[in-house]
């Protein structure tokens, strides 16, 4: 678990040595290297294309959607101006962007004292502990679900997405798991000498773990907003009968039953949804492919 | 807890056992939230579960013991949750198995051609961003049968294409192909792991004359065997808990509203072909309120997931507190 072999999946070529020059193979080389590139151009068009004919079909009228052409004519870009005002959208967004960030927030403050804990402090019972936090992480969410839903119903919460944020306050156990992972990355030694230089654990935890831990907090952020960008069974389960609570995601899904067959509109708020995370995407893709590998590598 | 104790009752020489008193007391304010998360959100709804499993329970009376009743009617009379299971199976059979080729096949592609790899990564990862509902709409819309592309397209070589989405015999390879479209996190931990084969060992192969299919077979899959394993448990734990795909290609496809509904309108559309375990049990739960029965469903999905979690945790490192260290 070294930072050499974090950072290498997002290195552009991997580190190997300089190839030993064989002459003799020097064509089916070639010819292998052709064939290879044939089979990763077309998967790519392959994987490519569902995206553009979504872009393609968000720009199309409600009537050309059902014939055969498969280019907008015209371009419709007003789908995406009119599909704010077929379903409230913006309340939609809004409802996502509050779960997401409260969420994320809450997430942060709760869970990374504890993977710090359980990282870099010795205690009895961190076994136990790990182990259960493991085993939270693994086990299907219906298996709880019942008995989760009658407390936040004995709340009156239902029918909002507070029961959806504020268990986080209490810990995530995938950002748990994950926080830990990297935290473990940062060598025992640094805690230590800050330790004798007479930090208690708050202060190894906030002036020498998280300055060194910033990329691992960041993804395991990442992960947080996205995953709940994206749910859809918590939303189902505890909003479905108010859709003014409805995260955006969840609004997408009944979306063509209320609209029925317009596809334009359809495509339109199917990008709008996903545009977001793409654009977080982008900006933190390397913190992001470090956090990925990081879940399953080193296994 | 030694090593620094120790080290810290060399240097503060006053009283070892208040500075470790004041350690275990600042650890336990460090774990308390997650602690005290663990107890509300995981071991009480456990035990809740198992309790509720034993009662009838509609949310406005309170639960009334009826012994194991919930568990003979799941076991010899619920229409429905042979078929919940075995759709549920067929997910765990084909779902994972395909999914896990293709994420392995395109990474070890991605391994070989160096070239601008990070386009290509990004390329293949990308769909994998998509959210889940926002994927199912679009396949949905790609796949339908009228007007769709994939029909236009393979019409106009002259393919008739199914009905995708709309046929009972197709609905689920159709969620296959969305599965693989978007494989890519597997693909990035297996490309990381692959990467990380030494590449002294395949000169080895070589020069003892093994081609290149042996290379695969005796220096790849072992040495990236353990990921591999990783990949098959946790896919296998996502199959048995299926459920937003199958739940939204239902909706969608069926062109029936989802409001107000949950998803016991269109149940598991076209003719209970998508209609998975997870989604049975959400329907008893919470479109008809049989929170007993539903939880009878949910320990028997918990005994199901034990089992696989035990061979889980047994077979990996970094799922025990030593790993990764």
């Amino acid at each position: 678990m070294t930072s050499t072999t974090l950072s290498r999946p997002t290195s552009a070529s991997p580190t190997a040595p300089p190839k030993r020059k064989k002459p003799r193979r020097r064509g089916t080389a070639l010819l292998g290297w052709i064939a290879e590139h044939t089979v990763l151009v077309a998967l790519g068009i392959l994987f490519i294309a569902p995206i553009v004919f979504v872009t393609l079909t968000s720009l199309m009228g409600s009537d050309q959607t059902l014939t055969a052409s498969l280019w907008p004519n015209p371009f419709r870009w007003d789908n995406y101006v009119t599909v704010f005002t077929t379903v409230p959208l913006l309340q939609w967004f809004g409802n996502s962007a509050l779960y997401a960030v409260l969420a994320t927030v809450f997430m942060l403050v709760s869970s990374v004292p504890a993977a710090y804990a359980l990282a870099k402090i010795k205690f009895r019972g961190a076994n136990v502990l790990f182990t259960a936090i493991i085993i939270a992480m693994l086990l299907p969410p219906q298996v709880t679900a019942i008995p989760i839903y009658v407390m936040w119903s004995n709340l009156g919460l239902t029918g909002s997405l507070w029961p959806l944020i504020l268990p986080n306050l209490l810990g995530d156990a995938f950002s748990i798991f994950l926080l830990r992972q990297f935290f473990l990355t940062i060598p025992t030694e640094y805690s230590d000498a800050a330790r004798i230089d007479g930090n208690g654990e708050f202060g190894v935890l906030w002036r020498v773990v998280l300055p060194m831990a910033k990329p691992g907090i960041a993804a395991t952020a990442i992960f947080m907003f996205f995953s709940s960008w994206n749910d859809y069974y918590g939303p189902l389960l505890y909003t479905s009968e108010n859709p003014d609570a409805w995260p955006v995601a969840y609004g997408l899904a009944s979306f063509r039953g209320v609209h029925g067959t317009d596809w334009g509109l359809t495509m339109a708020m199917t990008m709008l949804v996903t545009i977001p995370v793409v654009l977080i995407f982008f900006f933190a893709q390397r913190v992001f492919v470090e956090g990925i590998t990081l879940t399953g590598v080193k296994g | 807890m030694t090593a620094t104790i120790a080290r810290e009752g060399r240097t503060a020489t006053a009283r070892p056992s208040r500075a470790r008193t004041k350690r275990n007391l600042v650890t336990l304010a460090l774990l308390a939230p997650a602690l005290l998360g663990l107890i509300i959100f995981f071991v009480y709804p456990l035990i809740a579960s198992v309790y509720y499993s034993f009662t009838r329970f509609d949310l406005v009376s309170p639960p009334e013991w009826i012994g194991l009743r919930n568990y003979t009617y799941l076991f010899t009379q619920d229409p429905n949750v042979w078929q919940a299971t075995l759709n549920t199976l067929w997910f765990v059979v084909i779902w994972v198995p395909v999914k896990i080729v293709f994420a392995l096949l395109i990474a070890g592609l991605l391994a070989r051609a160096k070239s601008a790899s990070g386009f290509w990564r990004t390329l293949f990862y990308l769909p994998a961003l998509v959210p889940p509902v926002a994927s199912v709409v679009a396949f949905v819309f790609l796949f339908n049968p009228g007007t769709g592309p994939v029909n236009q397209i393979l019409k106009a070589i002259g393919i008739q294409g199914p009905l995708w989405f709309n046929d009972p015999a197709w609905s689920k390879p159709s969620l296959v192909l969305l599965g693989v479209w978007v494989m890519g996190d597997i693909m990035i931990i297996f490309l990381a792991s692959l990467l990380d084969v030494p590449r002294e060992q395949y000169e080895a192969a070589s020069l003892d004359g093994a081609s290149g299919l042996q290379q695969v077979r005796y220096v790849t899959l072992p040495s990236i065997s353990p990921v591999l394993l990783f990949a098959v448990v946790t896919g296998v734990i996502a199959a048995i808990q299926y459920f937003t795909e199958a739940a939204v290609a239902s909706g969608v496809a069926s062109g029936k509203a989802v409001v107000g509904e949950g998803i016991g309108n269109n149940l598991g559309y076209p003719n209970g072909s998508l209609l998975t375990y997870t989604q049975w049990l959400y329907v008893r739960g919470f479109s008809t309120y049989q929170l007993g029965y539903a939880s009878a469903l949910a320990v028997l999905l918990f005994v199901v997931a034990s089992v696989i979690l035990i061979l889980l945790l047994r077979r990996f490192k970094a799922f025990t507190p030593e790993g990764a260290r």
